[in-house]
């Protein structure tokens, strides 16, 4: 009988099981890394209403994170500031400036600025700011260097991804830092600040949950 | 044809008892030769398509499609669409996977237990057994995989590296299950496969037709019928018969640890694993009975299927019906010596509650029917073993239904206690799992030799290495001369000679 197919045919099965193999990591790795929050949401930056600039406001002078986001340490949800924040001063400072003039026709119509939201959870995950805030976690530590960021706006510096979650969850005494220190921008943890975190762990019962429901509720 | 070679599979099946060929019925009828065999089955692969396979293929794929949209509007919607409620939070979809998958264990327990045990009748039914365990078990995942509601995700059942660093829970039995039902449907279907290299490769001998060929070669992996194929292939059938051997029983021991692990009464029971493995065989069996005595009618094939290997099966129906049986009543015993009045409330509420009639269907279907087959007249009668085989299905889906739901509908909270009901998706989606099965059925007939033509020739009279010298005065063939062992003559010289004489030396 005459050969069906050439003797190079004899190499297929080596090939395609190598090639499911190989092809299946490359796979996983593939889909691991560039449907991660970390590739396809790192360094979003929506553009703003108003060119805020946060490197002018709470890098230069120096204003406390919770002047305008004042709900922070009570609530689930960061607020942002209403108009009659930026008015409180700028009814005074730079009362002519072009930038502002969103600023103040939203205080004359009583109409909300539209700001862009740039940190998005699903809607499935529940997360407090205040349970967060109160524990230790700096602002800086999800949010990056806010400080730095000027007039084309804020964006994600961190992945917010669940994995990302879980690597303080799971360790925070690395990550944690005093509680006056939480606003800090650039702050640099102390030689022994693990050793600090774990007593600080232990004496107020810190217990980061890592089950399903304490986030999927 | 190099169909001599095929004699060598006789080598894997060494007579237990020292009896030869001489003293044993023959299993396969009708005085068929080799090349009768592969005419029987391979012709029905290679003849035009008859019309009647159209029309039931039709009536199958429509099924089919109806499944698919059920799944898709189940998917659209939410699992809202199904009965399933508090407390009944596992309802049909759990019921239809436990039914598919205990159909899904006869076809590998024949190829594989009985293959180990040598039992040679298997021959003639384990390809079709376990092409109806393929589809059975495919049929199975379906349910589970869209019973999680978001079927996208379902991947998330698997220990695949991810950057939610999220992984299975290992101490759940659900976990177990994914790699019990999965990797018994991987063995099954390498099993199969091997086993069906040498029939496709004299399906490929046999074609001309173009396409055909190729197909048929590529599938066949280059087999010429070599003593070394032979030998590797015989080894590689043991080895996968070992494995898939404990794969057979550990399934539906798992399977019943997604109910035994809970602590709910009525499924908190250690009983469960060997009870669930029993019940699994039974139903096996039966779908093989319901599926084989039409085809070997439609197919023509009652010479290679007898009906001493229905006999057999229904032997085996009517001990895994007892058991079964035996093992419904054990409940009750422990129930009541277990003292706990919960799990005697469960069993009570089982025989005499809101499903009693759902109880006393299960019972008398799968304790009671059986129980016909202890007449020897009625097991090898077509229409009672098929009808009867469709009543233990019937009753072995209503098992299911009798665990899963009495258990649940009244839980340890009466105010949310309730009777379920299925909804209109719900039973179409059942029906429409029936449409998939015949559907990869009718093609697996249509394309796939549907017996194991090596297999049969292997456990056939003519398979003995000694069957053309001795005789039995069974007819080899004109051609074939009855051949005397040569004579030992002391004058002869030593070398070149051999048994049928001397070859010219020189």
């Amino acid at each position: 009988m005459p050969q069906i197919f050439p003797k190079k045919a004899n190499a297929l099965p080596l090939l395609s099981i190598g090639g499911a193999l190989v092809g299946g990591v490359l796979l996983i790795f593939l889909v691991w890394y560039y449907f991660s929050p970390e590739f396809t949401v790192v360094g979003y930056q929506p553009e703003q209403p108003v060119p805020y600039s946060h490197q002018l406001h709470a890098g230069q002078l120096g204003m406390d994170c919770r002047y305008c986001h004042n709900w922070v340490e009570n609530s689930k949800h960061a607020n942002v500031p209403p108009t009659q924040t930026c008015m409180n001063c700028h009814n005074q400072i730079k009362t002519q400036s072009p930038k502002l003039v969103e600023v103040r026709e939203s205080w004359a119509k009583d109409q909300p600025i539209e700001w862009v939201k740039v940190h998005h959870l699903p809607d499935y995950a529940h997360f407090s700011h205040a349970a967060h805030v109160k524990s230790g976690v700096g602002c800086e530590t999800c949010h990056g260097r806010i400080d730095k960021m000027g007039e084309e706006g804020v964006y994600q510096a961190e992945p917010l991804s669940m994995g990302w979650c879980l690597e303080c969850h799971r360790q925070p005494e690395l990550y944690l830092r005093p509680n006056e220190e939480v606003t800090t921008m650039g702050y640099v943890q102390p030689a022994d600040f693990v050793d600090r975190n774990l007593e600080r762990i232990r004496a107020e019962g810190i217990q980061p949950p890592t089950n399903c429901s304490a986030c999927h509720y | 044809m190099a169909n001599s070679d095929d004699t060598s599979t006789a080598t894997t099946d060494p007579t237990p008892d020292g009896a030869d060929f001489h003293d044993r019925e023959p299993l396969i009828k009708g005085n068929l030769s080799f090349h009768d065999v592969t005419e029987i089955v391979a012709k029905h692969t290679e003849k035009q398509t008859p019309l009647a396979w159209y029309l039931a293929f039709t009536v199958a794929s429509s099924m089919a499609l109806m499944l698919v949209l059920m799944l898709a509007y189940q998917v659209w919607n939410g699992v809202g669409v199904w009965g399933n409620n508090q407390p009944v939070g596992w309802g049909w979809p759990i019921v239809n996977f436990v039914f598919w998958v205990g159909i899904g264990h006869a076809g590998t327990l024949i190829s594989a237990i009985l293959f180990l045990f040598r039992q040679r009748w298997r021959t003639s039914i384990n390809r079709a057994a376990e092409a109806m365990t393929l589809f059975a078990v495919m049929c199975a995942l379906i349910f589970p995989t869209f019973h999680v509601g978001r079927v996208w995700a379902i991947y998330w059942t698997l220990p695949i590296p991810n950057q939610m660093e999220m992984w299975p829970q290992f101490k759940s039995p659900l976990l177990w299950d994914v790699f019990a039902v999965s990797s018994y449907f991987l063995v099954s279907l390498v099993f199969w496969y091997i086993g069906l290299v040498p029939d496709l490769a004299t399906l490929r001998d046999r074609t001309n037709k173009f396409f055909r060929q190729k197909v048929l070669a590529f599938f066949s992996l280059g087999w010429t019928g070599a003593n070394r194929h032979w030998r590797n292939y015989e080894k590689a059938y043991l080895l996968l018969a070992g494995l898939a051997t404990p794969l057979v029983l550990s399934v539906h021991s798992v399977v019943s640890f997604d109910f035994a692990v809970s602590v709910l009464p009525g499924w908190h029971t250690t009983i469960f694993p060997p009870y669930f493995v029993a019940g699994a065989i039974f139903s096996g069996f039966a779908m093989v009975v319901t599926l084989m005595v039409i085809a070997r009618k439609i197919y023509g094939l009652e010479n290679l299927i007898t009906i001493d290997h229905l006999e057999k099966m229904n032997i085996i129906i009517l001990v895994t019906g007892t058991i079964v049986g035996f093992a419904y009543i054990t409940e009750f015993f422990m129930a009541w010596y277990s003292g706990v009045e919960y799990e005697q409330y469960a069993f009570l509420n089982r025989a005499f509650g809101p499903y009693a009639w759902a109880y006393w269907i299960m019972m008398s279907c799968n304790l009671i029917s059986p129980q016909l087959f202890w007449s020897k007249k009625l097991r090898r009668s077509i229409p009672v073993m098929f009808t009867l085989s469709i009543v233990v299905n019937i009753g072995m889906w209503f098992e299911r239904f009798v665990i899963t739901i009495t258990s649940l509908h009244r839980d340890f909270l009466p105010s949310s206690w309730g009777y379920f009901e299925p909804t209109w998706v719900d039973i179409l989606t059942f029906v429409g799992s029936f449409g998939l099965f015949f559907t990869l059925f009718l093609l697996f007939l249509r394309f796939v030799p549907m017996v194991a033509i090596a297999e049969v020739k292997g456990v056939m009279p003519e398979a003995d290495p000694h069957f053309y010298e001795e005789g039995d005065g069974r007819p080899a063939g004109a051609n074939v001369p009855y051949i005397q062992p040569a004579e030992e003559a002391s004058d002869r010289p030593e070398t070149g000679e051999t048994r049928r004489g001397t070859e010219p030396t020189g």
